[in-house]
């Protein structure tokens, strides 16, 4: 751990080391008053940062709780690799699960198209997994930054039976006491992150030295240009529609998720200082990227209402 | 780029992150009703410091065509109202949290809803913040909830407002009209108690004075809103307050650590300090402690820390750790200010689960002091509390908790309440103060027994119950038993006629129904004394048998030592130091015992001193042979 990063403020907390405890103080808490928590672990850099401040929150003990990540089976292959060696590293439990009805139809986004296959394979992947393992609290690296409807949310936000949320009716939450008590089936998504925008968390994992996937970086890969988005080939799953090529571009990520549906960008940030300075002049919010936002403005909190993190 | 121009530029972005390591947060609400523009105002600051990207500047054109309020232009307010149902109905439901930032400080905004049935809401983001922005329409200057808005933020203990005297623009940039809102604001402000006051003229729609000053406002000379913002000293009162460390989670990885997870709640602690467990008072020093970033030999309010103790001590969650010298209050009774959140009623009587810090317990409302009517501060009569009411009620809860007044410590004097079968958070509450103020530290009533207090007296309390007639020399033995204890270190009470009769007995005459009365009346006392871990020493001629075995039949076993002062009646007579016998002789004096009241002496004293031609110290010397010997005077 960063000795060096502590102790320069003498009054009051700055804050990153502010976000920092609240973050710590949130994942405790849910440790503490729940019986079968688990922290969704999706490879990003916000995950990243959320495991690290769990790594911390319970040292010298390990967290009390495993990783879950839901598999689409479409995630870039070296995502996959950085999950496998961040569990062994770290020496934690690691849940990996599919949709196995989504795995049977083969539900694809380029078949199916980018609402059906997030649904599927993601939305009801996450809600069988948590039912499947009885879950009563799941940690998300959800920012309220990210977007208008995420700006309402609580940290300890409330979901019912059916893993939907409600928000007209969620819990008023004061000070730093979070209600955490849920009936039978149902929970509690918990977001130790809420109050860190991007910018945060960057300056965070450069400070902190937190390992990242290398996708963040830019690199020469293949990728194709699809409406007005540059699509890295991962694999030969990825169809090519007529006209398209494949070209060879310095490019890296700002988001990661299913590569098919995660644009790239051009870009010459190849190392951390790079990338923030890039965030620094950014022109562009950082969701963009991903194709499932565009449906309707207010497509997150439809998908929220129906489970999705 | 060339690798050396890029390195440079690396260089300098890590300067610049390392720079931010030092920057500040603030978090502010902004309030005020519907009207008055808060959601553009936010969404000015956010447009201004250059935080709304591009793409979602597209969005927002797309969306003040379907929704906006302000024809061609922009509507900033799109931007902050996110749920869509507030997007069709133009208002603001729910708390919204922003995020902007400058290089002195990140801001944190809580946008909050002006409307009276959403005080909750704004409590809620009240409730976390340090500064409070309070929105006037420069048309209409203060409003019931302007005056609402104020009265909500200084309960919730918000010391710094900003009064956004908006829409400037529509009154002609009107420098007598931003004055004339400013000082009918002071004077009403006058009794909230707000460090900070800061009027400022402004058009958030044109964003005169906002992130910019304004050019049609040369009169004013005050700072922009950001300026403010960025230089506001709100001082941190948390690391003022003495140290609280609510336990969160108890950290045992192997049997060689065991250590207390927990957020500082207020003050500083080091390696090295006498910490304190609130209630049961268990004490240990402080071994040492890891940061967030590793083991710190102090850390202070808002870090999260691990805390190890030099002694093996029993802690759980839920127990607040405090220094030796500041502890705090540990009652099962408070007063406090409570906001109701649910649409069921609050009902005095009915159990509601009360989370204080880390710590859960049952909790009823004993009584509704008086509701508040948020618009004039008037105190009501209520039965129930309603959806968005406030009251002063009255708590009882299942076990005692440690906490403060919410006044001294926003985080140890806060709670939340909790519906038992719904599990919605219903209620937020404000403690003032505790109501059973003789429970306070040593809340264990029930351990704190005779046993605990006679061992912490070093002695076994007894009562040395000295009986025979008047004149007989039972106090002077008394006296002088005593006087002997307390060179010794003991710890002794004497009752005698004199110190009884004028106060506590002073109703009593000398029938003997009265003489009863009286010795019921000492022999209780006694008893409490003996409770108390004392030697008491009764001094009373008592001449009936049965009223010695009352008095005997209220103490424990052991504890009653009958010491029959054997005097001769004829040497009583003789000494006579009262003149009580010659009066009696005379027949002033009725019921005189050994003269026309029978004296029934002792068959069995414990001591019996028989006090024919001895010194009074001798045979006092008699008395504590007696008591060594029985194991009452300890080591």
């Amino acid at each position: 751990m960063n000795m060096q990063s502590h102790g320069i403020t003498p009054e009051r907390l700055s804050n990153l080391k502010r976000l920092e405890a609240e973050s710590i103080h949130i994942i405790r808490e849910v440790a503490a008053e729940f019986s079968n928590p688990v922290m969704l672990y999706s490879i990003g850099k916000d995950s990243g940062v959320m495991l690290h401040l769990a790594m911390k929150a319970f040292y010298p003990s390990k967290p009390p709780f495993p990783l879950l990540h839901v598999d689409t089976t479409w995630k870039f292959r070296e995502m996959i690799q950085f999950r496998d060696d961040t569990a062994k590293r770290l020496g934690l439990d690691l849940l990996i699960y599919t949709n196995p009805e989504g795995l049977q139809k083969n539900i694809n986004p380029f078949d199916h198209g980018s609402s059906v296959h997030t649904h599927i394979m993601k939305t009801e992947a996450l809600k069988q997994a948590l039912d499947k393992y009885g879950f009563d609290a799941a940690f998300g690296g959800a920012r309220r930054d990210e977007e208008k409807s995420r700006a309402k949310e609580r940290m300890f936000s409330f979901r019912n039976a059916s893993h939907g949320w409600d928000p007209k009716n969620q819990r008023p939450e004061l000070w730093n006491l979070y209600n955490a008590r849920v009936a039978k089936g149902e929970s509690i998504r918990a977001f130790p992150l809420s109050n860190w925008t991007e910018l945060d968390i960057w300056q965070y994992i450069l400070t902190e030295n937190i390992p990242m996937v290398p996708l963040y970086l830019a690199a020469k890969r293949p990728v194709v240009e699809r409406d007005g988005m540059l699509i890295m080939v991962d694999d030969d799953r990825m169809k090519l529609n007529p006209g398209e090529i494949i070209q060879e571009k310095k490019v890296r990520f700002r988001t990661l998720g299913c590569y098919p549906l995660t644009g790239a960008i051009e870009s010459d940030a190849d190392t951390l200082p790079a990338i923030v300075r890039e965030m620094l002049i950014a022109r562009t919010s950082e969701r963009q990227g991903r194709l499932i936002d565009k449906d309707e403005s207010a497509s997150m909190e439809k998908k929220k209402r129906e489970g999705y993190f | 780029m060339t690798a050396d121009v890029k390195e440079a530029a690396e260089t300098a972005v890590t300067d610049y992150i390392l720079a931010q390591e030092t920057k500040d947060q603030l978090r502010f609400l902004t309030c005020g009703s519907v009207d008055d523009g808060k959601s553009t105002l936010i969404g000015r600051l956010l447009f201004d410091t250059k935080l709304i990207f591009e793409d979602q500047l597209a969005a927002l054109e797309r969306d003040s065509r379907k929704h906006g309020t302000v024809g061609e232009d922009i509507d900033l307010a799109l931007l902050v109202d996110g749920l869509e149902a507030e997007r069709e109905q133009g208002i603001t439901i729910d708390v919204a949290y922003r995020f902007f930032a400058t290089d002195k400080r990140k801001f944190i905004v809580a946008d909050t809803p002006g409307h009276e049935q959403y005080t909750r809401n704004m409590a809620t983001g009240a409730s976390t913040a340090d500064l409070a922005v309070l929105l006037v329409d420069a048309r209409n200057g203060l409003l019931v909830q302007t005056r609402r808005h104020a009265f909500i933020a200084s309960l919730l203990g918000i010391r710094h407002v900003v009064l956004a005297i908006n829409k400037i623009d529509l009154v002609e940039y009107s420098q007598s009209r931003f004055d004339e809102i400013r000082k009918e604001f002071e004077v009403f402000a006058n009794g909230f108690d707000f460090e900070t006051l800061q009027a400022i003229p402004m058009s958030a729609r044109f964003g005169d004075n906002v992130t910019a000053r304004g050019q049609h406002m040369d009169w004013y000379s005050g700072p922009t809103l950001l300026e403010h913002l960025e230089t506001v000293e709100v001082g941190e009162h948390a690391l003022e307050a003495p140290f609280r460390f609510p336990v969160q989670w108890v950290n045992r990885p192997n049997l060689d650590f065991r250590g207390y997870s927990g957020t500082i709640a207020s003050g500083r602690v080091s390696v090295g300090d006498e910490l304190v467990v609130a209630g049961p008072a268990k004490m240990s020093r402080v071994k040492n402690i890891i940061g967030a970033g590793g083991e710190v030999p102090e850390a202070a309010a808002g870090e999260a820390v691990t805390i190890t103790l030099e002694d093996e001590i029993d802690i759980s969650r839920g127990d607040l750790l405090s220094t030796t010298a500041h502890r705090p209050d540990v009652a099962d009774q408070f007063a406090a200010h409570v906001i109701w959140m649910s649409d069921e009623p609050l009902l005095p009587g009915r159990p509601y689960l009360l989370k204080i810090g880390t710590r859960t317990v049952t909790a009823t409302v004993s009584e509704i002091k008086h509701k508040i009517n948020v618009n004039t501060f008037e105190h009501v009569a209520g039965k129930t509390l309603e959806l968005n009411e406030i009251a002063f009620c009255n708590f009882a809860l299942s076990s005692a908790v440690p906490f403060d007044p919410y006044e001294a410590n926003r985080s140890t004097g806060s709670f939340i309440l909790i519906d038992r079968m719904s599990n919605a958070t219903v209620g937020a509450g404000m403690i003032w103060f505790a109501l059973r103020r003789a429970s306070n530290i040593h809340w264990q009533a029930l351990d704190v027994d005779k046993g605990a207090r006679s061992e912490k007296l070093g002695q076994k309390p007894a009562v040395l119950w000295f009986t025979g007639l008047s004149g007989s020399g039972k106090s002077t033995i008394a006296s002088i038993v005593e006087k002997k204890l307390h060179i010794d270190g003991r710890h002794t009470y004497t009752l005698d006629g004199d110190n009884v009769r004028h106060g506590l007995n002073k109703d009593l005459g000398f029938t003997d129904a009265d003489r009863v009365e009286n010795i019921r009346r000492v022999g209780e006392v006694a008893r409490l004394f003996t409770d108390a871990g004392l030697i008491t020493l009764v001094s009373f001629i008592s001449p009936f048998q049965s009223e010695r075995q009352l008095a005997r039949d209220l103490m424990g076993e052991g504890e009653f030592i009958e010491v029959f002062v054997d005097t001769p009646i004829e040497i009583c007579r003789q000494r006579d130091p009262k003149g009580l016998y010659a009066k009696a002789d005379r027949g002033e004096i009725k019921n005189f015992t050994g003269i026309d009241s029978p004296y029934e002496a002792p068959q069995t004293p414990e001591v019996h001193l028989k006090n024919v031609d001895r010194e009074p110290e001798d045979i006092a010397e008699e008395v504590i042979a007696y008591l060594r010997e029985r194991g009452f005077l300890g080591s």
